[in-house]
């Protein structure tokens, strides 16, 4: 199975990749080629021209910045899952990266990708928002920031622009005292997320002062819990607690499959927003 | 529209000119002649093609030759040396790891990928590991046993 034909350039700055994006009129980056090279085998994709970023080094790593983190766009998700800094102040994202695909997956594929991409699937989308992360974009004439929460906007599309570059996503630090999980429902055959619930809660003196939620594959985008998991705050954050809370988990339009109906998938939401809300709690104690 | 690649594929040096769209598995099997690594399903989830690309394992035919210029490629025929078999192929020999064989290099290409990262993986982990290479032939029991095997030669 081969792609079609097509010009390839390599990036070594931002800059250069920018400029490289006039050069044809329909242009892809590829960062890990873990989503381009499978769309582009199936016809999905038949760019005229892609422009290879991963030597872009200034797009590489993960440092502390400020009280949070920034993850710059072709960071690995195998880095990503490794990376004691991501475990120090907010694990929630590297237990998301330990959950996608294999090994052989992780050691190519990119968050600047998995996002950009925006399969429903995924799991690190619902794992940045329910983290509050920001996504940096970059153009050849302006930089701009987006909430991760506002950048999916329906199924295989974001809010990127046609001339613009995912650069890094930063995660404020979720602080001591705080508990993450990240569980997923695997989908039998593809390895995504039927359901991947994304929680953490923070616990001081037995009192939740903080949490969050979010859910991949069950809608287009990702389920955003934020504002659910935050009617904790100032509770016990008990089961009985958070077995209330996700009543109101009731997705609208959830997608169906023949291995999970719309009906199923909610269900499910459900289910495993509580069992990540609980567990995020019992680490957090 | 050829452009020209330079890289080392199991410690030789290597210089082609390839299309664009070549995937690295192609490029290994048809113009290197390197056919031990294998293409099973061809959509990235069967892992026959594993290779090592600058000591990490990748799914080569998901992977174009054009992104691994200036590479490092080790594929199965690279890991004997001096005409000894690698730990791990004696490995998977002696606990009969295989039976067919299809899916034996790109298992091993994963097997020892993982015991470079953890040389004494737990049962779990070595399963959670080979996550992305399908075997229909053995059952796993046995690929299981030669890793744990390999391990404890190593160790
Ligand atoms: C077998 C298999 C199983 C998988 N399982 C999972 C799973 O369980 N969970 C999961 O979340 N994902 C899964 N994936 C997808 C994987 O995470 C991909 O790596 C990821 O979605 C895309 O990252 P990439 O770096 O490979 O991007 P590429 O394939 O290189 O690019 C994908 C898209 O993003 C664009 N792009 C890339 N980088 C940038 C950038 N910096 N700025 C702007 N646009 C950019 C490209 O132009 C392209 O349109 C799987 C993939 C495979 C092949
Ligand atoms: S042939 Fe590459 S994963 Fe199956
Ligand atoms: S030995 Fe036949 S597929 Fe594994």
């Amino acid at each position: 199975m081969y792609p079609a034909q097509f010009d390839y350039k390599r990036a070594t700055s931002v800059e250069e990749a920018l400029a490289l994006l006039t050069e044809a009129d329909d242009v892809k980056f590829i960062a890990g080629g873990h989503s381009l090279i499978p769309m582009m085998k199936l016809r999905l994709a038949q760019p005229e021209m892609v422009v290879d970023i991963a030597r872009i080094d200034a797009l590489r790593g993960i440092t502390e910045e400020g009280d949070g983190v920034r993850i710059g766009a072709l960071t690995t998700h195998a880095e990503i899952a490794a990376s004691s800094v991501l475990h120090e102040h907010c694990g929630l994202i590297a237990e998301a990266a330990a959950e996608i695909g294999d090994t052989q997956v992780r050691n190519r594929g990119t968050i600047g990708g998995n996002i950009a991409h925006a399969d429903p699937g995924s799991d690190l989308p619902a794992a940045l928002i329910a983290a509050g992360a920001t996504v940096h974009l970059q153009s050849a004439s302006s930089t701009r920031t987006v909430a991760a929460a506002d950048f999916f906007l329906d199924l295989l599309t974001t809010d990127l622009s046609h001339d613009e570059l995912v650069v890094a996503v930063t995660i404020p630090s979720l602080g001591r005292s705080t508990g993450c999980a990240y569980l997923k429902f695997e989908h039998p055959a593809s390895g995504y997320a039927v359901v991947g619930a994304a929680a953490w809660v923070k616990m001081e003196n037995r009192q939740c002062s903080g949490a969050g939620l979010a859910i991949n594959g069950v809608t287009a985008t990702p389920f955003n819990g934020n504002e659910i998991a935050q009617s904790l705050v100032s509770t016990d954050a008990s089961d009985d607690r958070i077995a209330a809370a996700v009543e109101s988990v009731q997705p609208e339009d959830p997608m169906a499959d023949v291995f999970a109906s719309a009906d199923y998938r909610a269900h499910l939401a459900r289910v495993f927003a509580k069992r990540a809300l609980v567990s995020a709690r019992d680490r957090a104690v | 529209m050829g452009i020209t690649i330079e890289l080392e594929v199991n410690g030789q040096p290597v210089k082609r000119e390839v299309e664009a769209r070549t995937l690295l598995v192609h490029f290994l099997r048809e113009d290197l002649n390197l056919t031990g690594t294998n293409v099973g399903c061809e959509t990235s989830v069967c892992g026959a093609c594993t290779v090592h690309v600058d000591g990490k394992a990748i799914k080569s035919c998901t992977q174009l030759a054009v992104q691994c210029d200036g590479a490092k490629v080790t594929t199965i025929e690279g890991l004997a040396s001096n005409g000894e078999l690698h730990p791990m192929q004696s490995a998977f020999w002696e606990e009969h790891g295989l039976q067919c064989g299809y899916c034996t290099p790109g298992m091993i290409m994963a097997a020892t990928h993982l015991l470079d990262n953890n040389p004494s993986p737990t049962e779990a982990q070595i399963r959670e590991g080979l996550k992305g290479n399908l075997c229909r032939c053995t059952g796993y029991q046995n690929i299981i046993k030669a890793v744990q095997t390999a391990a404890g030669a190593e160790g």
